[in-house]
């Protein structure tokens, strides 16, 4: 067991874990934050996705211990209002069926959008292909990122 | 019109209500009002005082409607689409309604299931009825007020209005509530519908979309710890022993529990008990058949060239037909198992007491899932309470509320309130699996027409019921017969986003297909004909369909894909009736080298009147990609009684550079809406091997295509 200072979307906050655990649990279980999700534990979904310092990763297969001071952003810190462009965009096409897919899809779609502003379709399909959507609502997703690209 | 809950206290009931619908209030702005000014406004106008009428509608003195949504959200979106009806024929602004999950309460409503894509079409009638009532004691009370006749009053957008004066439903919500409900009352003419049929944004919206605690994974209670189950690893196996020693050494594992075949790690929090699990070490003991794919597809094989004592339907001789014919085809066709995968893997939270039991979590039936449990813990049903949590997915698997057992039992082990959390790995593992099966179609032709049709089931732990043994071509047919062999496997099984027709139609319409092929007609017209036959004059006593509303879906799409323009293009066709909803779709193919792509599916469908389109066409769209998608990758083999598959770098889901776009065309209707979470899905891996097939030549019988056809590779 180990204490460890964590920047979670702008805040310190300070949790004792075991060094191996994944951030999702210490998100999940010990900061109230919920809105990452555990879709497969080892990195093959996407469910679990935030950002380290603005880069998209699985937080299922990332160990606490490794984070150090980067700043961690989840779905919940994302936007102050709920109004980043892809948020707005999700809404403007009701993307969701099911809904638990989509934090980590949105977060997979933020990091991406930084690093590319106007993508094609399918530059979109290939930075989406490793989440997963069961109820299959990849068409509006993509959609609604490269609408929101438009936005940004 | 007031019934008592047997659940909870109605102040208790009440008290649930203001916090939950202080929590929608952000998520109703977004919908509602879409700017900010409106926003503050909205907040300060929250009610004071609710008053409730039914079981479905509470109105507050600002004027702000709470709809209670009765059945289970799997993603379905009937949070919002139920709550659309009663709100229309409230006639209330929709921007005005807020929408609260009821909680199981077997007096207050009929039908709390999420199943069978029922829920809109059973809900239909009583949700209108329960808007219209109170419609007419607000009515009511307004003319009472006026003292005039409430003939003379109408309704609009929340306000009751006669002549020049008006009264907002706010400003009547306490008179109303004394009035009388009605026995009868008039509902409106769709004609006059001002919500139904217009998109309306999923209620849960900002919760999904801002991360807030919606699903069954994301409930928490103070005191709660995490149980992660190990279960026997193989079908047919029991528990022979378990060292805990390792476990218990984990940091943040509580204790450990045994429980029939299963040992439950109980951590404080989830990695714990995850990590705990691993360390245990059992001895397992194989009590029963270890069943493998081999032995699977064997029995199903020899199944198939049996006959059953009792035919599930005959009309005319088939024997008859086949001795006399020019032509015999047979044909069959195999599929695996299936894991549900819903992306939410199975949880609940249990917290058993002597005064209650107190449950919460991801179920599609919760009524029988209280049932159960009573039995159980040998408990009163009136002690057992159930919550609904927005679900991650449902496809079938959550129909078995075998994991609230496992909590409920769990939690009265170790009295504590405990939330019950599979890994992936278990979630894939201890599956209730659509089950493997086989079907052998055999088709006489006789002068270059339909002549006999016999249709052979085999498959494990059930077989087709209800009216499906008289599916198309039953009618239209002289001679037709279905033979049905229910096997025993130990593999659990269970019901699939649309159980059998899931299979059955991909096989159907591709046997369909081929007929048309060896008779040298047009595959559309091949059908219309077998249908204007099953119309004019049909065979036998009764089929499930309604020839005229088939014909319509099958021609929507024949038109919209351009099916008689389609020289250069590969096209396929498929049509199927299920869940009360006509559907027919056609797949296009696009040869890229060497690689066959899926580029569209062009979707008919015929669901009677539709609720919400935005939401309607989401699981239009997501029932035939789920359909694509399984019928592509989906595999599932067994070693000694093992799953080989246990997660998703061994299980392949459709990923999104996969999925066809898809273009959908509804028959317009008056009629009653049908259900749409399921009827989409049968006939996509018809249309997708009828395509494949004019691309390559090639025909496909076995299901995953994946492994069939190298094109696809
Ligand atoms: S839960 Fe992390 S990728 Fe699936
Ligand atoms: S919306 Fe259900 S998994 Fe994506």
């Amino acid at each position: 067991m180990a204490t460890f200072k964590l920047n979670i979307n702008g805040k310190i906050r300070e949790i004792e874990a075991d060094e191996d655990m994944p951030i999702l649990w210490a998100l999940r279980d010990q900061c109230d934050l919920v809105g990452t999700k555990y879709g497969c534990g080892i990195a093959q979904c996407g469910a679990c996705t935030i950002h380290l310092d603005g880069d998209a990763i699985r937080s299922c297969s990332y160990p606490i211990s490794r984070v150090g001071d980067k700043k961690i952003t989840t779905i919940e810190g994302l936007s102050e209002k709920g109004d980043h462009p892809l948020q707005e965009a999700w809404k403007a096409l009701d993307v969701p069926q099911c809904g638990y897919c989509q934090a980590g899809q949105i977060m997979t779609a933020a990091a991406f959008l930084k690093e590319n502003k106007n993508p094609s379709e399918q530059e979109v399909e290939d930075a989406m292909h490793a989440n997963i959507c069961r109820c299959g609502t990849y068409n509006r997703i993509k959609k609604a990122v490269l609408e929101a690209s438009k936005n940004l | 019109m007031k019934v008592e809950n047997k659940h909870t206290s109605r102040r208790n009931f009440l008290k649930v209500s203001m916090a939950t619908a202080g929590g929608f209030m952000v998520g109703f702005n977004f919908i509602g009002c879409k700017n900010e000014t409106a926003q503050v406004k909205v907040l300060k106008d929250l009610p004071s005082k609710w008053v409730d009428f039914d079981a479905y509608i509470k109105i507050g003195d600002t004027g702000w409607v709470t709809i209670l949504s009765q059945n289970p959200e799997i993603g379905q979106n009937i949070k919002t689409s139920m709550p659309m009806i009663v709100a229309e024929e409230l006639d209330v602004s929709w921007s005005d309604v807020m929408v609260e999950q009821a909680p199981l309460n077997t007096e207050w409503y009929e039908r709390q299931v999420a199943g069978g894509s029922q829920s809109i079409r059973q809900g239909w009638n009583t949700l209108r009825t329960a808007g219209a009532k109170v419609r007419h004691m607000l009515i009511a009370a307004a003319a009472q007020q006026w003292e005039v006749d409430p003939k003379d009053c109408t309704t609009s957008e929340g306000k009751v209005i006669h002549g020049e004066q008006s009264l907002t439903y706010g400003e009547l919500a306490e008179a109303a509530g004394k009035m009388t409900a009605p026995e009868e009352v008039k509902l409106k003419d769709p004609k006059d519908f001002k919500i139904i049929g217009k998109s309306q944004t999923n209620v849960d919206m900002d919760g999904v979309l801002t991360g807030k605690p919606l699903f069954g994974l994301d409930y928490k209670k103070e005191g709660m710890v995490y149980a992660v189950v190990l279960r026997p690893p193989a079908f047919g196996q029991v528990l022979e022993t378990v060292d805990d020693a390792e476990a218990r050494k984990v940091i943040g594992v509580i204790d450990v529990v045994q429980f029939g075949d299963k040992v439950a790690v109980i951590g404080n929090n989830t990695w714990a008990a995850m990590k705990g699990k691993k360390a245990l070490k059992a001895k397992w003991n194989q009590k029963d058949k270890a069943e493998d794919s081999a032995y699977h597809t064997q029995v199903l094989m020899e199944h198939l060239q049996k006959k059953t004592k009792e035919a599930k339907r005959e009309d005319g001789n088939v024997e008859k037909a086949f001795a006399e014919a020019d032509q015999i085809i047979e044909r069959t066709y195999e599929a695996p198992f299936l894991p549900h995968n819903c992306m939410e893997p199975m949880n609940f939270f249990a917290e058993v007491t002597d005064e209650k039991v107190q449950l919460v979590g991801p179920i599609q039936t919760p009524a029988w899932t209280e049932s159960r449990i009573a039995d159980l813990l040998k408990r009163d049903a009136k002690d057992i309470h159930i919550e609904m949590t927005r679900m991650g997915g449902g496809f079938g698997r959550r129909l078995y509320g075998d994991f609230a057992l496992e909590a409920a039992e769990i939690s009265s082990l170790i009295k504590k309130p405990v939330k019950v959390v599979y890994s992936r790995e278990d979630d894939m593992l201890a599956g209730i699996y659509r089950p493997a099966s086989a079907y052998r179609f055999k088709a006489a032709i006789k002068n270059n027409e339909l002549t006999g049709y016999h249709l052979t089931e085999a498959f494990f732990n059930g077989s087709m019921f209800g009216d499906m043994p008289s599916n198309f071509p039953c009618g239209a047919v002289e001679n037709y017969r279905v033979d049905c062999h229910n096997i025993k496997s130990n593999v659990t099984t269970g019901a699939w986003r649309a159980p059998y027709a899931n299979f059955l139609a991909y096989a159907e319409q591709a046997f369909i297909d081929e007929l048309a092929e060896t008779m040298n007609k047009d595959a559309v017209d091949f059908r219309i004909a077998l249908l204007e036959k099953a119309k004019a004059n049909p065979v036998g006593e009764k089929h499930n369909y309604e020839a005229d509303k088939f014909i319509g879906v099958i021609k929507l799409a024949a038109e919209k894909s351009g099916w008689y323009q389609k020289e250069n293009k590969h096209l396929g066709f498929s049509a199927y009736y299920s869940h009360n909803t006509y559907v027919a779709e056609v797949a296009e193919i696009k040869m890229n080298g060497d690689r066959a792509e899926l580029e569209q599916i062009t979707c008919a469908v015929d669901c009677g009147i539709v609720v919400n389109p935005i939401g309607a066409e989401n699981q239009i769209e997501g029932g035939i990609i789920d359909g694509i998608g399984h019928a592509l990758y989906g595999e599932f083999n067994f070693t000694e009684g093992h799953a080989e598959s246990n997660n998703f770098h061994q299980y392949r889901l459709i990923r999104m550079g996969e999925s066809p776009k898809v273009a959908i065309h509804f028959v317009e209707s008056t009629n009653d809406p049908t259900g749409l979470g399921e009827p989409t899905l049968p006939p996509a891996g018809g249309a997708l091997a009828n395509a494949l097939h004019a691309a390559t030549k090639q025909r496909l019988y076995k299901q995953p295509f994946m492994k069939e056809l190298k094109v696809l590779g």
